[in-house]
């Protein structure tokens, strides 16, 4: 547990304002999310009015402040936690920012600084559930061609391209799919847009 | 959370009176104008508030737990639940510049005393904005709430009745039911 950032004052001078209209707005990103999971490979718009810190995306700006609570233990990519989005998303969800991956229940993270799946917390047999739900920021989203996906909430497949991940990427999904029903989420986001790659979903390239 | 104490009276001791010729920390004045009366901010501090306040946080009612002492040295115990509401603004730009966030917690369900709290707040910790608003406003709460307490304390003092009690025959026994 890290005490040290949670203790630490919060300094509110770079700190924008959150949803303007916080239970409509977060029921639409909500929304959107579990659209993206149950539909993974189609595409969703989050509208947000949110002033998301600088380095954000601001649709991972809204699903984070729809999803977080201070129940929730986060994660913040070393780009993302530089800038205001520690201070951001505690005065607003009340979250706590943890420094260790496996204690992190949800990650914010640009494509590039995101860990390696098999190091977040994969959950159980008996808890999938615990597993770690990741907002990746990418650099583009696109339908129609590029990776073919297949699983739940697909009908035959669907394309999806995603400009910014690592190489090694499809290789760590396979495993994280493999695993199932442990395993983790991850919903892909640039700009207003989103997509679901929940780990019933395989890639084929 | 511990917001305040009740003394023997039965009055709540948080009276937020700060000690005399020490500038007030933020602390100090964020507590003031949190029982300053609504009038007393509405005089002062309303013409800042502007109609478009950049709202952190809009106001929100809640509940906070408050803890008392018999006597004030007991044993803490939770008293009961009180209405707090709280909000976290930067003040309206076209009244004026400010880029300091206001933060207001205040007693009761008044949003419209947190939101001019938090306004004063947020000009307060701006040395160039802290002039706009009167020298003594601070002086003139603490002096209000003083005035208000010396006559709670009188109006209770009226009715203090005395409790004498008989030494008990066996001290240091617990002897509660014998005659």
């Amino acid at each position: 547990m890290n005490t040290a950032v949670a203790d630490m004052p919060l300094d509110l001078s770079d700190v924008g304002a959150a949803f303007g209209d916080p239970p409509l707005a977060s029921q639409a990103a909500f929304r959107a999310a579990l659209d993206a999971l149950a539909r993974p490979g189609r595409i969703q718009r989050v509208l947000s009015d949110a002033q998301h810190p600088s380095g954000a995306a601001a649709s991972a700006a809204a699903l984070a402040l729809a999803l977080l609570d201070p129940d929730c233990t986060l994660w913040l990519a070393p780009r993302l936690a530089q800038g205001s989005a520690a201070a951001w998303l505690r005065f607003h969800t009340g979250c706590r920012i943890v420094s260790e991956v496996r204690e992190a229940q949800f990650l914010w993270s640009d494509a590039d600084q995101l860990p390696p799946l098999e190091t977040l917390p994969q959950g159980s047999e008996f808890e999938p559930a615990c597993a770690a739900t990741c907002l990746v920021q990418v650099e583009a989203l696109q339908t129609g061609a590029g990776w073919r996906l297949n699983g739940p909430g697909i009908e035959q497949t669907a394309h999806l391209t995603v400009l910014g991940l690592s190489a090694a990427f499809v290789a760590q999904w396979r495993a994280n799919h493999a695993s199932f029903p442990r395993g983790v989420d991850l919903l892909l986001c640039t700009g207003e847009y989103i997509a679901g790659l929940p780990r019933t979903t395989a890639i084929e390239v | 959370m511990v917001y305040t104490s009740i003394d023997s009276t039965g009055m709540l001791q948080d009276d937020g009176i700060v000690p005399p010729h020490t500038a007030p920390s933020r602390q100090a004045w964020m507590r003031l104008l949190s029982r300053a009366p609504v009038q007393m901010l509405e005089t002062h501090v309303a013409q800042f508030a502007g109609t478009q306040p950049r709202w952190l946080r809009r106001p929100e009612s809640g509940l906070v737990m408050v803890q008392g002492r018999i006597g004030g040295n007991g044993e803490r115990f939770n008293l009961g639940e009180i209405t707090v509401t709280r909000c976290a603004l930067r003040p309206d730009p076209a009244r004026v510049h400010c880029e300091h966030v206001g933060i207001a917690y205040i007693l009761g369900r008044s949003a419209r005393h947190a939101e001019l709290a938090a306004t004063a707040d947020a000009l307060l910790q701006d040395p160039l904005n802290r002039s706009r608003l009167p020298a003594d406003l601070l002086t003139r709460i603490t002096d209000w709430l003083a005035a208000r307490h010396a006559e709670q304390r009188e109006k209770a003092r009226a009715t203090r009745v005395e409790f004498f009690t008989m030494a008990r025959e066996s001290a240091g026994e617990r002897t509660e039911d014998s005659p």
